[in-house]
């Protein structure tokens, strides 16, 4: 009887310490590795900044027949540690649609990313990726197109000086919906 | 379950590794003297696991290390723990090498048949001296900067190749872009990944040859799992723990102002446990430091690589002891020397005070609205007039001027005061001692210059002295007029609330009642002037003109005392007389 207490508590001690072994190692390699991991998710805790309107162009250097124009978008930027008071941020086609009408259709393809180009002869836009064309007006122009939606387009002002003002957005590439990249 | 560890155990063999592993031999049982090892291995492993997150946010160039350091240490969330926690255990890391190396002497573990273990474990304490070597440079800080650039200029005093072994470390022939890639480099790639090689031949010899048991032994042998294993596992944990109280207390490792190889740092000092070796370096006169720094060093590494070969002679190990507890005792020594005579050190000090306040205000200056541009953080601190400005004072005023009584920089001057004292230059409570019968001829007015019995001084101390009540609230107005003209950012407000005042005193001072227009200048041409012009008194534009040219007809003139013409005769560049006038004015940014 006494042997067979002694032999359980041997065994109780042998599995506390095995647990405290275990759980101690445990706990020292989480710190470092959970402080690791709080900073890497530092990026999730900023949001996107919010479009704003800025002025890309003048409405005089359109082409009154709608050939669309490319433009950069300069805005500031906060990339990371620095500060850029004026750098491009992007870039915009702009088509008049109109006497004082403008349009302005984001370059970057809904499809994956990539920076459509405009090609003149067949007045429509073509992604360099994966073949995704688009019309004029940043409509799908090919039914088989990869796009799952259309250029996206963004809200535009023509101020009093004849100024094209662009709200610049970047959207979510990859999905149907237009939703603002966050 | 079982089923799937067997079959991945007849794959892989796995059940044998971890039998091996766990049920190593620990002869006459579990001992806290065994746990040093361990520990190393676990701060080696914080050290990975910090350094590969820390990478992921960390960017070698001069532009953007101490950038991308500060966005660490004060913008990401947690990175000033990472941070704290991948230095202080670096530094426990030191500690634990050298009571590992001790502990392993003590028992005799570096004799025959483990002498090549005992050569591993040497390589592998010199790597680890690389890492802090080389890390300790990568925030790019003043500190970090210039402690590394002594390292790398003994370098330099190599025999024969000195030159191109210094130009090989730093990537060129100065300090820039490429030293920060190639101790990356070396930080995060070469001397890990050689780490790694020697540790695991380190391991594999240990266990080849077991663990030297210390003699007598107290208990029976028994298995590493799991007494040694926990024991092990507590001494890692009390290394944590240390650590962490550490990095709690301090908020982390300090980051000090950006690199600037134009600004002196004298508080620059290599690591505590480098102190011995720094310190070492002070007894050898110009031309013989080659001793010091590498001779000597080498041949005492070399006597410690032999120590296995002394240690099969009949007194070998009691020599090898004794030469390790002296070598301790040595570094000990010297350390305390360096710390005691950096206490005693004035310049040292005021360089760590500095160092303090210039790393406060970059911080300031980055989280400003302007934040950190192109052109890196080290312009923040260039171009700001509240951490030049007192500079430029001592180096350049403080002679004959005062500010507030010291020289800017809160040191009072050899030279006695012989000029005014320009702390709040052209505020109301400033010209009003101007024109304080009392205090016009002190050595804060113009009691120390050529002027202490011209006219103004006469002007003040008979004319003024015989004011009468209205005078004196005409005066009043005149002085609220004069200062506004230097639009100063501390008057902001009540120059707005007075503005009726100002205005009066305005018309006051352009008109005779008041005489001052008799000398003065003021918002009108007079050619006769011969005092400084009172129009923008004080004004950025004002004291800009009066640095660059005191002698110039719109102040002194020919009459200018000493004042040098700092823009004039090029003894300042526009950007310094800028930064003075700012600071003079008061005019810099301040956190809210």
């Amino acid at each position: 009887m006494a042997e067979q207490d002694d032999e359980s508590q041997s065994g109780r001690r042998d599995f506390l310490l095995k647990a405290a072994a275990v759980g101690i190692g445990a706990v020292t390699t989480l710190v470092p590795a959970g402080a690791g991991l709080v900073t890497l998710l530092d990026p999730l805790r900023h949001k996107a900044r919010a479009g704003t309107f800025l002025r890309v162009a003048t409405l005089n250097a359109l082409p009154e027949d709608g050939t669309p124009r490319q433009y950069p978008v300069v805005s500031e930027r906060q990339d990371a540690w620095n500060k850029f008071p004026q750098v491009r941020v992007g870039a915009v086609y702009l088509r008049r649609t109109g006497a004082k009408d403008v349009q302005a259709i984001n370059v970057v393809c809904p499809h994956a990313g990539c920076f459509v180009n405009y090609q003149p002869d067949q007045k429509q836009y073509l992604c360099p990726c994966h073949n995704s064309s688009f019309a004029l007006d940043g409509a799908i122009k090919d039914p088989s197109s990869p796009s799952p939606r259309p250029l996206d387009t963004m809200e535009v002002k023509v101020s009093d000086d004849g100024g094209v003002w662009v709200k610049f957005e970047n959207y979510r590439a990859g999905v149907h919906e237009k939703v603002v990249a966050s | 379950m079982n089923s799937l560890l067997g079959w991945l155990d007849q794959r892989t063999g796995y059940k044998a590794i971890v039998k091996h592993a766990l049920y190593e031999n620990v002869p006459g049982g579990a001992r806290w003297r065994y746990v040093w090892g361990s520990t190393l291995t676990f701060c080696l492993a914080i050290q990975f696991i910090t350094g590969i997150f820390l990478w992921m946010a960390y960017s070698p160039s001069s532009q953007t290390a101490w950038e991308s350091v500060y966005y660490i240490q004060n913008e990401m969330m947690g990175g000033w723990f990472l941070r704290g926690l991948h230095h202080y255990t670096a530094q426990a890391m030191n500690v634990l090498l050298v009571l590992h190396l001790m502990q392993v002497v003590i028992d005799g573990a570096y004799k025959a048949p483990r002498e090549i273990n005992f050569w591993f474990g040497l390589g592998l304490l010199m790597l680890v001296m690389g890492l802090s070597l080389t890390g300790y440079l990568l925030p790019w800080d003043q500190k970090g900067y210039w402690a590394t650039k002594v390292a790398t200029s003994i370098a330099a005093i190599t025999p024969v190749f000195g030159a191109e072994v210094q130009k090989l470390i730093i990537g060129g022939s100065d300090y820039g872009h490429h030293t920060l890639t190639r101790f990356f480099a070396l930080h995060a790639g070469v001397l890990p990944a050689s780490i790694i090689a020697l540790l695991v031949g380190h391991i594999y010899l240990f266990r080849r040859h077991g663990l030297k048991a210390k003699e007598p032994r107290m208990r029976p042998d028994a298995a590493f799992w799991p007494d040694q294993v926990l024991k092990d596992a507590v001494a890692c944990l009390a290394v944590l723990a240390a650590v962490l109280f550490l990095v709690i207390r301090t908020h982390g490792a300090e980051l000090t102002a950006p690199a600037d190889p134009s600004e002196p740092y004298s508080a620059a000092r290599p690591e505590w446990y480098f102190l011995f070796l720094f310190q070492f370096l002070k007894y050898f006169p110009g031309g013989t430091e080659i001793w010091g720094a590498i001779i000597i060093p080498t041949v005492v590494m070399l006597v410690v690589f032999a120590m296995p070969f002394f240690g099969n002679w009949k007194l070998g190990h009691r020599f090898n002891l004794g030469l390790m507890w002296s070598l301790l005792a040595g570094a000990g020594l010297l350390t305390w020397l360096a710390i005691a005579e950096d206490g005693r050190n004035p310049d040292y000090l005021a360089g760590v005070k500095a160092g303090h306040i210039e790393a406060e205000r970059v911080k300031e200056l980055a989280q400003s609205p302007a934040g950190i541009s192109q052109l890196g953080a080290v312009n923040l601190l260039r171009t700001d007039p509240l951490t030049q400005g007192p500079k430029l004072f001592a180096k350049n005023c403080a002679s004959c001027h005062r500010y507030d009584g010291h020289d800017g920089l809160g040191n009072v001057p050899k030279d006695a005061q012989s000029a005014a004292d320009l702390k709040g230059f052209a505020g109301r409570p400033w010209l009003a001692g101007l024109l304080d019968p009392a205090k016009v001829g002190s050595t804060n007015y113009f009691g120390g210059t050529k002027f202490r019995d011209g006219k103004m001084v006469k002007f003040v101390k008979k004319d003024i002295a015989g004011f009468s009540a209205e005078e004196q609230a005409q005066l009043k107005k005149v002085i609220a007029a004069i200062s506004a003209e230097a639009e100063l950012k501390s008057q902001r407000t009540s120059d707005v609330v007075d503005a009726a005042v100002i205005a009066e005193g305005r018309a006051l001072a352009a008109g005779d009642s008041m005489r001052c227009t008799e000398c003065h200048q003021f918002r009108r041409k007079d050619d006769d002037a011969s005092a400084p012009d009172l129009t923008g008194y004080g004004s950025r534009e004002w004291l800009i003109s009066i640095l660059s040219d005191p002698a110039h007809d719109r102040f002194y003139g020919k009459r200018n005392d000493r004042m040098p013409a700092f823009g004039k005769d090029e003894v300042l560049d526009a950007q310094s007389i800028g930064l003075l006038a700012d600071w003079l004015r008061g005019d810099w940014y301040e956190a809210r």
